[in-house]
């Protein structure tokens, strides 16, 4: 089911957390609300879940499922939301915490007992913790946790489901299994969900769209390639991976790179967008030196340090790396293959 | 035991506890009862079966149970605002709920009978309605709220604190209901500290004298509160009697204590892993 939210404002006492931002979700879509903190990514989640009101103002909806809620407290909107220290009920069973939601209902809309236990032992195979359904959460691992956490958010059927930062407090390598088997899960039960995150990979993987949000606004919004090769302002561009800043100029469509880094519109380079060469080729390389190569990973990193010393990132593959057989103090030059420039942003 | 620690010495730290626990608790507990033996069995008996006994020990467990039960209560509520919510005063109000643990025992014991009696401040309202509150059972139980509040707040507080609110939400969230989130949530979270506070608070009502003495009146067989019973006995120099009943308290004490102790140990231990 679908999310609108329009024209929605936040105030903290003085501090502004949302200012006018209007989002639409579509029916079974993911979508990430990437930002870093303090964007006002988890108040945007947070009134949409119920769990904070926004500012009154004309115009200003929140809409799920064709429906206005804005006048509904949390306990009424049937939303499912996972928070990032999970929030599980600790002297609760595994069991009993994704029951909860079932047992609580009104006598009326209550299942019978063997319908909230059928209910629960599905939503244990969904997660693969079967086995573990009279564990306390102390129990198990932070990965666990969190499963579980979805899945008590599920078993209340609910009509979207609200993740903040959910493997934000998980180790590196879980985070990523993790991660890869929520968007199998989505694939699977295709229920609309808002995903906020500050971490761009996972944001790009798992997402079909991202919004990106900075101070209290959103930036842009697209699919995962949009954003991350289309970025529409300078800040997308540098939050959504590493670039090089340079400065230069703009001729019929092309980025000359001034080698004065004071002077000239900033252009934005991702490292993998730069080539390293031995001898000068193209309209205007830039001479620099290697300073560190890090050829541990998937690709190889190199620093590098332009003419007046600014710090530049390339990264190649192993095999480009062994060709050039680069050595520390080797004096090359760096041509970039494609930049942005955001005119946008060169007003003086 | 054979794991490396940093700070050494399991041995060095359980022989000093022994011995210390010896020195100031056990030895002095031992010589009471050592004492007691100079009565036979049936002086003993007949002591603990004295209706005078019988009453002082059931007015005794009575008024701190209710005591303890009603600062469970209100505890409850002065720690929960305490602690979630800030106000102006709320480090005064802090303050005030140590009082009791500063202010001497007999002090309390002769305001609290000063405001409650016939021509006290509040004792002159309460009284023609029919309420009479110095020196009968309620009396007891105002001055052993009194002294017991304390107890139940201090145990609470770091619970409640402890108390992640993302667990409310996410109740609210799944549907609960305000009672239903306290009742299934919050409560069950809190209930080991909040047995830990009664219990301190009844040990401490079983055993209070100085705030009971000048409310209760000490009618035998009315409002004689075991403590001020024991101490008539030793006014009338009947050491052995005084002995007698000071171990029957001790073993009634041991018993609920160990009772509550291990209630308490195992709701905490159930969730909290292995």
């Amino acid at each position: 089911m679908s999310i609108e939210v329009r024209n929605v404002s936040k105030t903290f006492g003085g501090y502004v957390a949302l200012r006018n931002v209007s989002l639409c979700v579509g029916n079974g879509e993911l979508v990430a609300l990437l930002g870093p903190s303090g964007s006002g990514k988890t108040t945007l989640l947070r009134i949409i879940a119920g769990l904070e009101v926004p500012d009154a103002a004309d115009g200003s909806a929140v809409i799920v499922a064709g429906e206005e809620i804005s006048a509904r407290n949390a306990r009424e909107r049937r939303v499912g939301f996972v928070f990032q220290h999970y929030a599980l009920f600790r002297y609760m069973t595994v069991f009993e915490n994704i029951a909860f939601g079932l047992r609580v209902r009104p006598r009326e809309e209550r299942p019978a007992k063997a319908g909230i236990r059928e209910r629960v032992n599905r939503l244990l195979e969904l997660i693969q913790l079967d086995g573990l359904a009279h564990r306390y959460p102390a129990q198990l691992s932070g990965g666990q946790r969190q499963r579980v956490a979805l899945a008590r958010a599920l078993a209340i059927e609910p009509k979207v489901l609200l993740l903040d930062e959910p493997f934000g407090a998980l180790d590196a390598k879980v985070r990523q299994e993790l991660r890869r088997w929520l968007r199998r899960l989505h694939d699977e039960i295709h229920v609309t969900s808002v995903l906020v995150t500050h971490d761009q990979d996972e944001a790009l993987e798992v997402a079909d769209r991202i919004v990106v949000m900075n101070q209290a606004r959103i930036e842009q919004t697209g699919t995962p390639e949009e954003v991350f090769h289309n970025p529409a302002s300078q800040f997308v561009m540098e939050f959504l991976g590493h670039v090089n800043l340079f400065h230069g100029r703009v001729e019929s469509g092309k980025a000359v790179v001034s080698n004065d880094a004071s002077t000239g519109a900033p252009i934005f380079v991702r490292p993998f967008d730069l080539e390293i060469h031995r001898e000068a080729r193209g309209a205007a390389p830039m001479r620099a030196r290697v300073r560190r190569i890090q050829s541990a990973g998937p690709s190889a990193k190199v620093e590098l340090a332009g003419d007046n010393g600014q710090p530049i990132l390339v990264e190649m593959s192993h095999d480009r790396l062994r060709e050039l057989s680069l050595r520390r103090d080797d004096a090359v030059f760096v041509n970039p293959r494609e930049a942005k420039v955001f005119l946008d942003d060169y007003s003086i | 035991m054979a794991r490396h620690r940093f700070i050494p010495g399991f041995g060095l730290t359980l022989g000093f506890t022994v011995f210390y626990l010896s020195v100031i608790v056990l030895v002095p507990l031992w010589f009471l009862v050592l004492r007691t033996t100079s009565l036979s069995w049936a002086q003993f008996w007949a002591i603990v079966v004295d209706p005078r006994t019988l009453a002082s020990l059931r007015l005794t467990l009575l008024t701190s149970f209710a005591a303890a039960a009603v600062n469970a209560v209100m505890g409850f509520l002065v720690a929960w605002s305490l602690v979630r919510y800030q106000f102006p005063g709320k480090r005064a109000i802090d303050a005030i709920v140590d009082l009791p643990f500063a202010l001497p025992t007999a002090v309390s014991g002769i305001a609290l009978t000063a405001i409650y009696s016939s021509n006290g401040w509040l004792g002159s309202v309460l009284e023609p309605l029919g309420i009479k509150v110095a020196f009968t059972p309620l009396g007891i139980t105002v001055a052993l709220i009194f002294i017991g509040l304390p107890f139940v707040v201090r145990a609470l507080q770091p619970a409640l604190e402890d108390l992640d609110p993302a667990v409310e939400e996410a109740a609210a969230i799944l549907g609960a209901g305000r009672w239903q989130t306290f009742l299934r949530v919050i409560l069950p979270a809190v209930t080991p500290a909040l047995i830990t506070g009664f219990t301190m608070a009844f040990a401490r009502a079983v055993g209070e004298y100085g705030s009971v003495v000048f409310i209760s009146g000490n009618m035998p067989l009315k409002t004689e509160h075991v403590s001020l019973l024991i101490i008539a006995k030793l006014e009338q120099f009947d050491y052995a009697g005084a002995t007698a009943l000071g171990s029957l308290m001790l073993a009634i004490s041991f018993v609920l204590l160990l009772a509550i102790n291990s209630l308490q140990w195992w709701t905490a231990r159930r969730y909290q892993g292995n």
